[in-house]
């Protein structure tokens, strides 16, 4: 068998001190159990951190919701506070995966999961992310499911997350606590584009443990919605994905906040779309500008072109939606 | 032949009557063993080593590693296996088996997933472990057939499965109104929930071969391995008592139970292989891909002048298996000149088999899409146009159908959908984002009968026991034979033991075809009936119950023997007498009534889809179904068969494929993420009438089988809604959402 060891980790301080670059912090385990079993990551060493003291939701003086590294999907998207204030986390939370992995996933372990790529997931298959300098088997192969928007020769991988994508709209920072102590990191700064380098997926030193995400201020008044478009109903990953917020000034849009997920190698947040948006009429015309300006720089593979429409049309329908709720006074309803 | 019209089952009290199943509580609390879950003594466990490639050569084989891993016993491959023969693979014999290439036979690699090794260990996960750490290497070659679809090959034509009447191309050519039309189907995984699992366990100094299987046909199985290891039947035993589906995969035996067999032998012990849901799906099994050109010729009236219905489908290069994609067409519809021709075409997949409505749901969705375009020229409501061309007796044999209600099926459907209030013209039903479509297909599934015997035991307990060996695979034949014998005795279902699933009983027919309904319960009937005439005997008998009395005077009511006056239990009969039991024994089979009519259901879909055309999404809202099986012996679970039909219907229709690499054949979505089937949020709501007309002339129960039939005809209607809210015909599955972005 293909051993490891197993410890847990007592305090934070320490958990940074018990690992070695071969480790794995493990939470949930929803990624990291299912991609040991596929031969795909193979830890030395497994510390378990569930018992350490990071499931707290709570506001900061500034204004600002930080949330613990443990806290589960199914806490966060029902906790009332982010139904509240931030309802498109709680969207983008709920139409991801299922209850049963909501109930184990934690908030940390989200942002650090793995991609869905069909050739990273299968050791007999070239990938420079599991593997790197072996090739990109996704690039030529079957790429139905791949990037559009930030990938490169070496990789085309999407990142899977419905839960980034709605931090990634609403701004946020992770704090890492690691040998060196503790630092914070933006949440657009944390994913790594692949580049030549796919294997290094985030800016996480050897022995850093996300502690806490921290959102910024919630937009208000504002509309905010998560359209998830995808083939069925339920339990699949993203083909193209919006979470959308913005604030109306009367019938123009005071701010505006862009966010895809299913099209791009990271979360992918879109500044030049929201710059589109500010000022402008709530309108069809200015949202299908913001969606062409979103996609402008997307390049698609063989099997893919499709996902370059179809994100389109989910940035006009988020767009539209959180229009006519930021009408409504923010009043949310149920998922899209 | 039978005339069954004054059956016993007339006016039954228990047949046709809502009964929870006899199993439901096993199920639940965990004590029905399923294959996988099975456990012997000093049982050590395998896990097989999938090819990685799809077209070539197995050069090398680096093992150290992996034998030097803790727990590992053995690895058998190519040159370290036993010398086997090949099953005849014969139907008739009952020997057919999914794969006749055996394990490790050659070093050729025919497909991806293929075994070229089985790693026996300890525990799994030392099994797995090591199978992992095997290195395989290989000289891949070129020219690998991805699939059908990827290729303009005709394939091979079969010309045992093709028919013809009249001359349909002279009336093509002559037709007033014709549709030409070609279809593409992906090759679909059967997804089954149960893995393919096998414990198999040597006894008597190696004499006796026991094999625990999740299989549809243990006789089969038995019959197959019994030829493979050139041993006797008697020495060999398969049982299967609970099977989580198969939706015939199951059907016939694969490699995984052959190596399983022989792994047990080499290294001494039991040894037990589940397969892992990736190599389940490569190598377990599939319903192959098809392409199929329609051409129908109609008179302006609507009625069908000539039905041309060609088709090509996958087989693989391990295994010849034609999906006959035309077998239903040419009893489908009243129509002179009819001709069906099929081919198949070798590609580097593992081999297709039988999935339910194997050939005909893919033929039919071909034929009913078709006879929606022909609706929509014609200008002719799509429901008309089918009762216009309402074959009344089977155009294919000549012979009057046994018992059919499709008029019924599409009248009763269609008002309870409310077809009466669409407007046909194309987009013009909406609500808000939401473009409604409604659409329809007929449906149909043959009513097939086998041979099949039984035995019933009345005990002096006052239980009753029956047992025949065909397998419940999760559908509720445990159930239904419980019932036959509750009719049949006045017995109280508590009181009533049924066995299945073992090759030590009574020999029972394979569960596919929708047939084991209509199968098993004759024999059972015929077994319970034998029974009775043995308990007679007894109470007749000196020192009997009913000592003197005429046995024909007695007949059973209530778990007992009444003359008419007075009503004696069994128990107190056997007691009376000091007997444990009496014993019978009851076979049945199809007769002459197969050459004097043909046997076959129909019934009606119709379909409500809601398309949301800026964000492509088709979701089916509504399924309003009506269909004649004849009767059904338990209704919820009958019922419940049409509803699973539907649902895996809609997973044909909009989503289900198997993605092959065009680069090297591989399949790139072997999990249960990445093969999309409808989820419960995708499931509609579904409304499923059965109607009860018992057609005794198939069989005195009046049942005629369900298990496809709810399948066969989902596809279609599903697209020609899609069609009548969009305008867009779609003529290849599934219907994605980048085939909507295309044509919108």
């Amino acid at each position: 068998m293909r051993t490891f060891a197993y410890s847990r980790a007592d305090s934070v301080e320490h958990a940074a001190h018990q690992t070695t670059p071969t480790a794995a912090f493990v939470a949930g385990g929803t990624t990291l159990l299912d991609l040991v079993k596929l031969d795909v990551m193979r830890p030395s060493e497994l510390v378990d951190i569930n018992t350490l003291p990071l499931k707290n939701v709570e506001w900061l003086d500034d204004g600002r919701l930080q949330i613990g590294a443990l806290v589960t999907n199914t806490d966060l998207a029902h906790h009332p506070e982010v139904k509240q204030h931030y309802p498109v986390l709680s969207q983008a939370l709920l139409a991801g995966a299922s209850t049963q992995l909501r109930n184990m996933a934690t908030t940390a372990g989200n942002v650090m999961q793995r991609t869905r790529c069909p050739y990273y997931r299968d050791p007999a298959a070239a990938c420079n992310r599991r593997e790197p300098g072996s090739g990109c088997d996704a690039r030529h192969g079957l790429n139905r499911l791949n990037a559009v928007l930030g990938g490169s020769d070496a990789c085309v991988a999407v990142h899977p997350s419905d839960m980034c994508v709605a931090m990634a709209a609403i701004g946020a920072t992770l704090t890492l606590s690691g040998p060196q102590g503790e630092r914070e990191v933006a949440f657009q700064d944390f994913h790594r584009l692949p580049g030549d380098t796919p294997h290094i997926e985030h800016d996480l030193a050897d022995g850093e443990l996300i502690t806490a995400i921290t959102l910024d201020p919630p937009l208000a008044p504002a509309g905010s919605y998560y359209l998830k478009l995808r083939d069925r109903a339920s339990y699949e990953f993203a083909l193209a994905s919006t979470a959308a917020q913005l604030s109306l000034d009367g019938e123009m849009i005071g701010e505006a906040r862009v966010a895809l997920g299913g099209v791009g190698t990271k979360p992918w947040r879109c500044p030049e779309a929201e710059a589109a948006l500010v000022g402008q009429p709530a309108e069809m015309a200015t949202f299908e500008r913001a969606a062409d300006i979103a996609l402008g720089g997307a390049t698609p593979l063989e099997h893919n072109a499709f996902k370059i429409p179809l994100a389109r049309q989910s940035i006009i329908r988020a767009l539209r939606e959180a229009t006519r709720l930021a009408r409504q006074g923010g009043k949310q309803e149920g998922l899209a | 032949m039978n005339d069954l019209t004054q059956s016993a089952f007339a006016k039954p009290r228990v047949v046709g009557q809502r009964t929870p199943r006899i199993d439901g509580e096993y199920k639940l609390t965990g004590r029905a063993g399923y294959t996988g879950e099975l456990l012997a003594e000093g049982m050590r466990y395998g896990y097989p080593v999938p090819a990685t490639i799809a077209n070539g050569v197995l050069e090398s084989l680096e093992l150290d590693d992996a034998l030097a891993m803790p727990g590992v016993v053995d690895i058998l491959h190519h040159g370290h296996f036993e010398s086997l023969h090949r099953s005849p693979n014969s139907m008739a014999h009952g020997d057919m088996v999914s794969e006749v290439r055996l394990p490790f036979e050659d070093e050729r690699i025919y497909y991806h997933g293929q075994y070229v090794a089985l790693v026996v260990a300890e525990t799994f996960e030392q099994a797995r472990a090591a199978a992992q750490r095997v290195v395989a290497r290989y000289r891949e070659d070129d020219g690998a057939v991805v699939g059908l679809l990827h290729t303009d090959t005709q394939g091979e034509l079969q010309e045992s499965a093709g028919t013809s009447r009249g001359d349909p191309e002279a009336a093509f050519g002559g037709a007033e109104v014709k549709i030409d039309s070609t279809y593409q189907i992906a090759a679909e995984s059967h997804l089954q929930m149960e893995m393919h699992a096998t414990l198999a366990e040597w006894r008597d100094d190696g004499k006796r071969l026991v094999v625990h299987e999740s299989t549809q046909g243990v006789f089969f199985q038995r019959n197959a391995m019994a030829r493979i290891f050139g041993i006797a039947q008697e020495n060999l035993e398969v049982i299967s008592h609970y099977i989580g589906s198969g939706f015939g995969n199951k059907l016939f035996m694969w490699p995984h139970a052959v190596a399983t067999a022989v792994a047990a032998r080499m290294v001494g012990r039991p040894v037990k292989v589940v397969l892992p849901r990736q190599q389940d799906m490569t190598g377990g099994g599939n319903r192959p891909a098809s392409r199929q050109r329609v051409r129908l010729g109609a008179d302006r009236s609507g009625k069908l002048t000539s039905v041309i219905h060609d088709s090509t489908t996958e087989t693989s290069w391990v295994h010849q298996y034609v999906d006959a994609c035309g077998s239903a067409t040419p009893s489908f519809y009243a129509c002179d000149n009819v001709s069906t021709s099929q081919r198949v075409l070798e590609v580097n997949h593992g081999t297709p088999c039988p999935m339910r409505a194997p050939g005909e749901v893919s033929g039919i969705f071909a034929l009913e899409t078709a006879m929606d375009e022909l609706a929509v020229e014609l200008g002719m409501d799509p429901v008309a146009l089918r009762q216009k061309n309402n074959a009344e007796q089977d155009p294919a044999s000549g012979l009057p159908w046994s018992s059919k209600h499709l008029d019924e099926c599409l009248t009763s459907a269609a008002r309870r959908f409310g077809w009466d209030k669409r407007d046909p013209a194309i987009g013009s039903m909406r609500d808000g984002d939401e473009i409604i479509g409604y659409g329809m297909a007929s449906c149909t599934w043959s009513a097939g009968r086998q041979p099949c015997e039984a035995r019933v035991e009345l005990r002096a307990d006052g239980s009753l026991f029956a047992a025949c060996g065909t397998q419940d695979i999760g559908t509720g034949t445990y159930t239904i034979v419980a019932q036959a014998v509750a009719e049949l005795t006045g017995t109280d279902l508590s009181r009533i033991e049924v066995k299945l699933g073992e090759t030590s009983l009574p020999a029972g027919p394979l569960s596919g075809g929708s047939m084991a309904t209509a199968t098993v319960l004759p024999a059972v009937a015929a077994a319970v009936r034998d029974a009775l005439d043995a308990i007679k005997e007894v109470a007749v008998g000196s020192g009997g119950a009913f000592e003197g009395s005429d046995a024909d005077s007695l007949s059973a009511e209530a778990g007992g023997l009444t003359d008419g006056k007075r009503r004696v239990s069994f128990a107190e009969i056997l007691e009376t007498s000091k007997l444990s039991s009496v014993n019978g024994k009851g076979s049945a089979a199809p007769g002459d009534e197969r050459s004097e009519y043909s046997f076959r259901s129909f019934g009606a879909h119709f379909v409500e889809i809601r398309i949301d055309p800026e964000i492509s999404r088709v979701r089916v809202a509504r399924v309003v179904s009506t269909i004649d099986i004849g009767r059904a012996i338990n209704p919820p679970t009958a019922r419940n068969q049409v509803e699973g039909g539907i649902v895996m219907g809609l997973g044909m229709g909009l989503l289900e494929k198997l993605d092959y690499d065009p680069r090297d054949a591989r399949l790139i979505n072997a999990n249960v993420a990445d093969y999309i089937v409808p989820t419960h949020a995708d499931a509609p709501e579904i409304d499923v009438e059965l109607l009860d007309y018992p057609d005794f002339k198939h069989n005195e129960f009046g049942g005629r089988g369900v298990g496809e039939i709810g399948l066969t005809g989902v596809a279609p209607a599903i697209a020609n809604a899609i069609y009548h809210a969009t305008g867009k015909r779609y003529r290849d599955l599934p219907i994605t959402i980048e085939a909507l972005l295309a044509s919108s």
